[in-house]
């Protein structure tokens, strides 16, 4: 089963939720850190790191040799990833996006594909046994969505995978959510996070995608994430109180259940509650 | 020579935009004959990536062989470069002052790009 664990504000507690799924959970599991822009699971999970992998983009490769200049290829290019001023095309490939219509216009043939590595993939498991895989977009990349893919595309899928999505409803975690069995959305309740939950509720519903709500500090702050939960009939699968403690240990890299170990069996109990849901 | 300037406005009185890639268009002038028209450049202000290499595109579409902007990112460096066209340096001043600073030979020439993108 894949439950991805998302949010609409970020600072919520996506990683905090995520991880306590993974370490509460009876049977082998793999934790996909797709927030790959930040990518701090492995800060709490603490994998051994044995192999990585870099993730590379296609973009495209001008034969200047065959190339006569027209400016198709340019003319076709949405982002300005090909600049044609008479000449054969300046590659700007940090702005490709690898649609492939470059190579479908030009009437010469002359486009042929380099690889153009965009992040990192890194494999570990941890003393618990969870096996990490971290997704990790490089500096000055702005394609998130690839690493996401690669990383999700590693996992073998063959017991409880839990997804750590970037925030926000953007490119990058609608690919994040796809596929997904579940999705946890993470919330404050806070008018911030009340605003932002109705948009993560709004992408979920578009991706027909079923859901629930983990409210974190949920005794602190207003009541109108409970009241929006209740008036759309929204699950609210977890409630984790504000403690002092979990803020205290998690500054030191430690994890919600080693600060309120009183809410593993709430968090070992998600995966079949999911189940239920399912059914 | 027609000279291009990146501006705030269509008249020889607008300001020099501070941006290049998001300047609302250029000044296009010819320094022979004080000729000038107005090359719009709307499309990239909502752009979130590329404004500086389709600015760039369209000044060399203008036919200019020089353009002034206080600042040029690496992209907008680059195609300008790759287009021939000389790159020189003003502060947001009025644009006809640049013109007559340029014509004066008080601008200087930049060989880089003089800010990071996103600038």
């Amino acid at each position: 089963m894949k439950i991805a664990v998302a949010s609409g504000k970020g600072g919520t507690g996506k990683t905090t939720v995520a991880v306590a799924i993974a370490t509460a959970s009876s049977t082998p599991v793999e934790y996909v850190d797709c927030d790959v822009e930040e990518p701090n699971g492995s800060i709490f999970l603490k994998p051994e790191v044995t192999r990585t992998e870099t993730v590379c983009v296609q973009v495209p490769a001008i034969d200047e040799a065959v190339c006569t200049s027209c400016g198709r290829c340019a003319s076709f290019c949405r982002f300005n990833a090909l600049v044609s001023l008479g000449t054969p095309p300046l590659v700007f490939p940090e702005l490709c996006h690898s649609c492939g219509g470059c190579e479908i216009v030009c009437p010469v043939g002359a486009i042929s594909w380099d690889d153009n590595p965009v992040g990192q993939l890194s494999f570990g498991v941890n003393s618990n046994g969870i096996s990490v895989i971290k997704g990790k977009l490089s500096v000055g990349s702005v394609l998130a969505p690839p690493v996401i893919r690669a990383a999700k595309g590693a996992a073998a899928g063959s017991g409880l995978t839990v997804i750590d999505c970037p925030p926000g409803t953007s490119c990058p975690v609608i690919e994040a959510l796809s596929d997904a069995d579940f999705v946890m959305l993470v919330t404050e309740p806070t008018p911030f996070g009340l605003h932002d939950l109705k948009l993560a509720v709004e992408t979920v519903r578009v991706l027909g995608l079923p859901f629930s709500v983990v409210i974190n500090r949920s005794d602190e702050g207003d009541q109108g994430v409970e009241q929006y939960c209740e008036v759309e009939k929204i699950d609210v699968m977890v409630r984790i109180p504000h403690r002092r403690e979990v803020a205290e240990i998690y500054s030191r890299g430690g994890t919600l259940l080693e600060a309120m170990p009183e809410m593993t069996v709430r968090f070992a109990s998600i995966p079949g509650l999911i189940k239920e849901r399912l059914l | 020579m027609k000279v291009a300037v990146a501006a705030t406005g269509s008249t020889l009185e607008s300001s020099v935009d501070s941006r290049f890639g998001r300047a609302p268009g250029f000044i296009v002038i010819d320094i022979e004959d004080g000729k000038f028209s107005f090359a719009d450049n709307n499309q990239n202000l909502n752009a979130a990536q590329g404004a500086g290499i389709q600015a760039a595109q369209n000044v060399a579409s203008t036919g200019a062989g020089a353009v002034l902007a206080p600042n040029f990112g690496p992209k907008a460096f680059q195609v300008l470069k790759a287009a021939g066209i000389k790159m020189y340096i003003c502060s947001t001043m009025p644009v006809q002052e640049a013109v007559e600073a340029y014509k004066a030979g008080k601008l200087t020439e930049i060989t880089s790009a003089n800010v990071q993108g996103h600038w």
